[in-house]
């Protein structure tokens, strides 16, 4: 379930080139007001609509900075909806018997059944947006990659196209071999849910593809390469969600405003520092945000540099990804 | 990086006196700004020439310089204070302008003084619209097609390239001045014209328009380590085609998807790269295409503005104190956020409520205005408020305005009138919007009508929706559920009694009755995320409470509300002194304010703020929730005065003097009988409610009289009447305008001088705080006239007189706090005019002047202190205590938005028009006039030609006038009676036609630069349009007009007084220590 802190929501409906996911994954939405009226241009579909297309149940009018506040004291919580006159001890009891997040694989329950290849970039709106940097050069060669589907958002394959990758999705649970036999130049751990511990596959495929393909992780993925290189993950009270997360680039020194949405962190203290180095770091609370390691092509982020929704400024990390692999022949 | 060690001193330059477009908000950024640099251990000299600032107070900086805000003047203050750097951009267009003028005339680099915050560059290519479209267009951003030009004739060929409708913006003006849309050739002949004019370079831009496109403003920050952030995002409510200053305004944007926003987001980083502003705030301006999505940049400014204090306040981050830290080097991520304590000031505050900006107008002050709205900005102050909702912030909007209670339509308005009303936005538009959907016009046929995004109009139906549900019901009948979802959507306790034909405290018990009470929320720049530190407060309708009201000795200040002519910055001031005093005094302060341009409204302030409405209802409110010891209700001008009455009938703790003595005193009839028994004398008055009583009253009287409606502030609609006739017509005016109060007529005391006093007490014993002589005859309001402390003319016995009947007036009053009396004296007579027992607006000047902080005293005293333990620096005449006056004058002159209202007549009255005040100071009177003068933008010439055109009266004194002009070497232009004065006086004086004698005329004559000086006293109705004409014509071309001999007699003084000291400079600091030495530098321009 996901409560929105900002108290209106659906002003701009929804549209098909928005979408991050096939469908959406979440069990309810919970907000303050859910616009009755659909205003922008692109729109497709009025939000409401669209959820219940999805059979997702909205709760609203509701003190949504109430349970904010609830969920920072208490942590992240379970939770029931019903609409069917269950008194609240039951719904309390259901919601406490519910499994809790930590030690949930949940990666290859969501990743795609079979591989594909993925081959849109980004739209534009009305204008191109401001990427500096960002000129087609068309003497360039097409990069392979290959993207671990892990929960992917459909943003990060966008942006690998926008890249010059040509992308092939598969599926979580595809072996090290299989993937090294696509004969990629590069391989993309992708974000996804749940506890990254339990994937311990996903773990043993880094190890193996370690130093023989540059590889990328975002979020669970990078997590997972966290886990590759000898370091343990813990879980965050609630998380981090949100697209104003600053994160500092140790390498650099600049600040990025980051998209974030993850349960789970890893250890920097955990990771052996003859291998690991930290590159980011999470300004609000200290937590990890990035590593590379010093001697493989390997990096990784805890945040979402695809954004979407979210500032662009991490945008470089698919340029430092493309580079990497061109060094790497 | 950490901060520059290079740099010790900095000077920081203001935005001098409140104008249309440049308000209280740079008082904020600028106190803002002058604490942070100061909390670095920077040294900091200030120049600003607004007495009524915050920032102009000694304690905020190092070096105040109460200055004109010249180029010469700042020279003066450079040499002498000698600062490292130089930081313009907390002080608006004003400091910007000022500090181009000194870089680019060689000043800055003469005395080694570096600018921060923003260089030449990126303020030239900023400000200039072209330079800035070409940085756009180089990052592939899309712009209006526009052209340059310099001359009419260039400017009308452009019209058939572009078509119409078309955009003209001056050069180089403040808040749009002189900018326009012309829907055809005529109107855009005029507008270039009056363009051109207009821009200090003769230079305006001729635009495509985008009318009716989105609005929107990205509030963004940069560092020097290339770090970027937006604080805020704004949404204007009303699109393009309206000045964002006169648009109503919502944050965060509305109707943006996160791919449209990333758009913008990243277009505004591109763009303060490629401009170059390397740190600080700057506020950047979209529009877009609601069909197409087309985004065109509109424009950017690479300082603090107005936008970026509601930023602050809408949010919680501080811009200005931020900017002013990145400006010595430091980046984000070292500075932290005062609200969290625990997160860096280097993220992007999101929100969890609405904030909704309304503009406040005064077109009532200025008859003959246009009060159409455009591209220029016409608003005189703003309101903010904050909901849960949209609905719900804008209704409390609503009510922030004054009058506060909702605004009925009248009923037999026909349909085409109300489209008409939709379709030309004014400031009433809200108001006809809802009547509009009231009435059941289909919401796409409004936004044909308006633009205006159609979620915003799904709101409003909403609101109109929810009166239904509520009309079907009465106050007894209403459930607990439907009486919450009122409150829910904003709707006030008058709103619903209006509906429920009852009255509001009826509305108040039955809540009581179902338990619907509101809660507060924090506002704390992360949406909960993190635990807020600062107790900054709004109210809703919600469940939880965050308040946590504290068990201290608690005070609460009411503020002053919107800006207004009349009451204003002042006010303000006097509110934050009330807190600051009571906070070293061990007190918890409470303030309540709604106008987020002001320093009260800082959460550093007080030490908790609740951003709410000033009604009765909203203050009760948090009464009952803060339960505080005492509630100072005399600061914030007449805003919690008309509470004061109300909220002690409902056992508020009104502190200070008691509401019925200021009833007492706002009451004519015992008032009256109060003055007779203490043998005060007053002008012969009485009041009258129909017009036929209105002119046997005047007859008694004798004419001329004053007539006015009762309790207001500034003067609103005040005339001085000649004739039977008029007192008539204006009786009868004020009943059609449905006021079942009488209307004031006052004996008219021609000649008199008029004299302010701001005075204290503490019950028992009475202190003169200052006694203030007007350089205008009585007749000018006195917020209109410059006047003098000390007093310069007046006889040691009428001083004396002056004291006396001060000292009864407090006494009898049973004043404690301020009280402020205006007398006026007419051959050895002295009048009293006016008592008010409250601050007053010359409560920041008299401080300055004498540098005893009137309204942190007088706070202490609400609070149970006695004078007599204060320590002040006390001389005594007569038996009367008076705090002592320095050996220097300080003069406080008027500054007026004429230039912003084409049509309007510029001669004063005793109807208020002023929007702010500048002081000059020195140990002669003349240049401290001259000073006060040039500060407001009257620049007196040294020499050349005088025109002068006096009525009758006058025509008996013109001659001294006329002598002492000659002498200082001015030749004389008069109209013929004047000349023939002036002749017989024994001068040379040339006669010149008026406008309806023959060419060339006088006009002719100012419009060709022929003219340096401008001396009209009003001749009457007769000339009246001859008059009216010269004094515009002034105006237009920028030359000093002076309207009243006494003025023109100062204003020689003061040209005397330039030839013979040149450019003078004196920090307040020094000027208030005992003895101090004026720092004299002979003629250091020239």
């Amino acid at each position: 379930m996901v409560c929105l802190t900002y108290p209106h929501i659906g002003n701009t409906g929804t549209n098909q080139n928005d979408e991050e996911s096939p469908k959406p994954y979440i069990e309810s939405l919970i907000v303050r007001e859910f616009s009755q009226l659909t205003s922008n241009y692109r729109s497709e579909e009025s939000a409401q609509l669209y959820l219940n297309r999805h059979e997702i149940p909205v709760i609203w009018d509701i003190d949504t900075r109430a349970l904010v506040l609830h969920i920072r004291k208490m942590g992240a919580l379970r939770g029931i909806v019903a609409t069917d006159g269950t008194s609240a001890e039951q719904c309390i009891a259901e919601a406490r018997a519910l499994p809790s997040m930590a030690g949930q694989e949940l990666a290859s329950r969501v990743s795609c059944k079979k591989s594909y290849e993925w081959n849109r970039g980004s739209i534009e709106l009305a204008l191109p947006p401001v990427l500096p940097g960002k000129k087609e050069q068309a003497e360039e060669r097409r990069l392979r990659v290959v993207a671990y589907d892990f929960g992917i958002k459909q943003n990060i394959l966008r942006m690998l196209v926008d890249n010059r990758c040509d992308v092939q999705v598969v599926p979580a649970l595809t072996a090290a071999k299989d993937v090294l036999g696509l004969k990629p130049d590069g391989v993309f751990l992708s974000n996804g849910p749940g506890d990254p511990e339990p994937a311990q596959y996903a773990v043993e495929n880094i190890r193996a593809l370690l130093g023989r393909v540059p590889i990328f992780g975002i979020c669970l993925g990078h997590q997972l390469c966290g886990l590759a290189l000898g370091g343990k993950t813990f879980k965050l009270k609630f998380g981090h969600h949100g697209s104003n997360h600053p994160v500092k680039n140790l390498l650099t020194e600049k600040v990025e405003i980051t998209a974030q949405n993850h349960g789970f962190c890893v250890d920097p203290d955990s990771l052996p520092a003859k291998d690991a180095e930290i590159t980011h770091v999470n300004l609000n609370d200290g937590t990890n945000e990035g590593i590379r390691h010093r001697t493989m092509p390997l990096f990784s982020v805890q945040y979402h540099p695809e954004a979407s929704p979210g500032p662009h400024d991490s945008h470089y990390l698919f340029g430092q990804f493309t580079k990497l692999m061109k060094e790497f022949k | 990086m950490p901060k520059r060690k290079d740099i010790k001193k900095i000077l920081i330059i203001g935005s001098g006196p409140i104008i249309i477009g440049q308000a209280c908000e740079f008082d904020y950024s600028g106190a803002q700004a002058c604490k942070a640099l100061r909390a670095e251990g920077y040294e900091v000299v200030l120049v600003n020439s607004n007495p009524a600032t915050i920032m102009t107070d000694p304690e905020m900086a190092d070096r105040t310089y109460i200055e004109p805000l010249t180029k010469e003047y700042v020279e003066g203050i450079i040499a002498l204070e000698k600062p490292d750097a130089i930081l313009p951009t907390v002080g608006g267009q004003t400091a910007l302008n000022l500090a181009v003028e000194l870089a680019e005339s060689g000043i800055l680099e003469k005395y080694k003084v570096e600018m921060i915050g923003a260089s030449l560059r990126a303020i030239k290519v900023a400000e200039d619209r072209l330079w800035f479209k070409d940085a756009c267009r180089r990052l592939g951003l899309d712009v209006p097609a526009s052209a340059l030009v310099n001359n009419a004739q260039d400017a009308l060929r452009l019209c058939d390239q572009l078509g119409f409708p078309l955009v003209i913006r001056p050069s180089f003006t403040l808040g749009g001045t002189g900018g326009s849309i012309a829907y055809n050739k005529e109107e855009f002949a005029e507008a270039i014209v009056q363009a051109l004019d207009l821009s200090p370079v003769h230079e305006a831009l001729v635009e495509e328009s985008v009318l009716g496109w989105k609005e929107y403003e990205l509030e963004v920050m940069r560092d020097f380590r290339d770090n970027f952030v937006v604080i805020c995002t704004i949404e204007n409510f009303d699109p393009m085609g309206v000045h964002t200053g006169d648009s109503i305004t919502v944050a965060p944007a509305q109707t943006l998807t996160d791919k449209e926003y990333q758009r913008m987001r990243d277009a505004a980083g591109a763009i303060i790269r490629e401009v170059g502003v390397e740190t600080g705030g700057s506020n950047i301006q979209f529009a877009i295409d609601p069909v197409s999505g087309r985004m065109i940049v509109i424009e950017m400014n690479p300082r603090v503005s107005r936008s970026s204090a509601l930023a602050s306040k809408a949010t919680g981050f501080p811009i200005a104190k931020i900017a002013a830290r990145l400006a010595v080097g430091m980046t984000l991520d070292e500075i932290s956020n005062d609200i969290t304590k625990k997160t860096p000031a280097c993220f992007e505050p999101t929100i969890d409520y609405v904030v909704a900006k309304i503009p406040k107008w005064q077109f009532e002050k200025f008859p003959g205005a246009d009060s159409a709205l455009g591209t220029q900005m016409k608003s005189v102050g703003e309101v903010m408020a904050i909901g849960r909702t949209f609905k719900e912030a804008l209704q409390k909007g609503i009510r922030s305005l004054e009058p506060s209670s909702p605004w009925r339509a009248p009923a037999e308005t026909p349909d085409s009138l109300l489209r008409e009303k939709l379709a030309t936005p004014r400031p009433d538009r809200i108001h006809w919007l809802l009547v509009a959907l009231e009435r059941g016009l289909q919401a796409s046929e409004v936004f044909e009508l308006t633009k205006i995004d159609p979620w915003f109009i799904g709101q409003l139906e909403e609101i109109v929706a929810m009166n239904r549900r509520v009309a079907s019901v009465t106050v007894e009948t209403a459930s607990k559920d439907l009486l919450r979802e009122a409150k829910r959507h904003g709707m006030s306790d008058e709103q619903l009694a209006q509906i429920w034909k009852t009255a509001a405290s009826a509305v108040r018990l039955q809540r009581a009755r179902w338990g619907v009470a509101p809660v507060f929320k924090r506002v704390d720049t992360c949406a909960a995320e993190f635990e807020s530190y600062t107790p900054y407060l709004y109210s809703t309708y919600e469940d939880e409470d965050e308040s946590d009201p504290q068990a201290r000795a608690k005070v609460m200040i009411l503020g002053s509300g919107p800006n207004r002519i009349g009451q204003g910055i002042e006010f303000d001031y006097c509110c934050c002194h009330a807190s600051f005093a009571l906070r070293e005094d061990g007190f918890e302060t409470i303030m309540v304010n709604c106008n987020p341009e002001t320093v009260s409204t800082d959460y550093d302030t007080s030490d908790r703020l609740y951003f709410e409405p000033l009604t009765l209802e909203d203050v009760l409110a948090i009464v009952e929730k803060e339960k505080p010891q005492g509630v100072i209700v005399q600061y914030g001008g007449q805003t919690p005065l008309n509470l004061a009455m109300e909220l002690k009938r409902n056992g508020v703790p009104i502190v200070g003097t008691a509401p019925e003595s200021i009833d007492l005193a706002e009451d004519r009839r015992r008032f009256g009988r109060l003055l007779e028994e203490l043998g005060i004398p007053q002008p012969r008055n009485g009041t009258a409610l129909v017009p036929e009583e209105a002119a046997r009253v005047a007859a008694e009287i004798g004419l001329p009289v004053l007539v006015r409606p009762s309790y207001v502030l500034g003067g609103r609609a005040m005339v001085i009447a000649y004739d039977v006739n008029t007192v008539q017509e204006y009786v009868a005016q004020a009943a059609l305008m449905g006021t079942a109060k009488p209307v004031l007529i006052d004996q008219f005391l021609e000649e008199a001088t008029e004299v302010d006093v701001d005075a204290l007490s503490d019950g028992t014993d009475v202190v003169i705080g200052g006694i203030m002589e007007h350089i205008e005859e009585a007749g000018i309001h006195s917020g209109d006239s410059s006047c003098v402390l000390p007093p310069v003319s007046l006889a040691p016995a009428i001083l004396d007189t002056i004291r006396s009947y001060t000292q009864r007036l407090a006494k009898a009053l049973k004043v404690v706090g301020l009280m402020n009396v205006q007398y006026a004296i007419q051959r050895e007579t002295v009048y009293v005019l006016e008592v008010n027992p409250r601050a007053s607006r010359t409560v920041p000047y008299v401080s300055k002047a004498t540098g005893v902080p009137l309204a942190k005293v007088a706070a202490r005293l609400m609070m149970g202190k006695m004078l007599a333990e204060m320590k002040l620096p006390l001389v005594t005449h007569n038996g009367v205590s008076e705090i002592a006056v320095h050996d220097f004058y300080s003069v406080k002159s008027p500054v007026f938005p004429f230039n912003k209202f084409r049509g309007v007549d510029t001669i004063l009255g005793p109807e208020m028009r002023s929007t702010g005040e500048v002081m000059g100071t020195s140990k002669s009177f003349g240049l401290a006039f001259a000073k006060a003068q040039l500060a407001a933008g009257q620049k007196l010439p040294r020499n050349g030609t005088v025109f002068l055109s006096v009525n009758d009266r006058d025509k008996r004194q013109v001659g001294s006038l006329g002598k002492e002009l000659v002498a200082l070497g001015f030749r004389l232009l008069a109209t013929r009676g004047t000349a023939a004065a002036l002749q017989g006086a024994g001068l040379e004086a040339e006669a010149v036609f008026k406008v309806n004698e023959g060419r060339p005329n006088i006009v002719d004559l100012i419009k060709t630069g022929k003219i340096d000086l401008v001396i009209n006293t009003p001749l009457g109705r007769e000339s009246f349009y001859d008059e009216k004409s010269i004094r515009r014509a002034a105006i237009r071309y920028n030359i000093p007009c002076i309207t009243t001999l006494s003025a023109a007699h100062a204003a020689t003084r003061g040209i005397g007084a330039m030839h013979e000291q040149g450019i003078e400079v004196a920090a307040l600091q020094d000027l208030h220590r005992a003895g101090a030495r004026v720092h004299e530098e002979k003629d250091a321009g020239e």
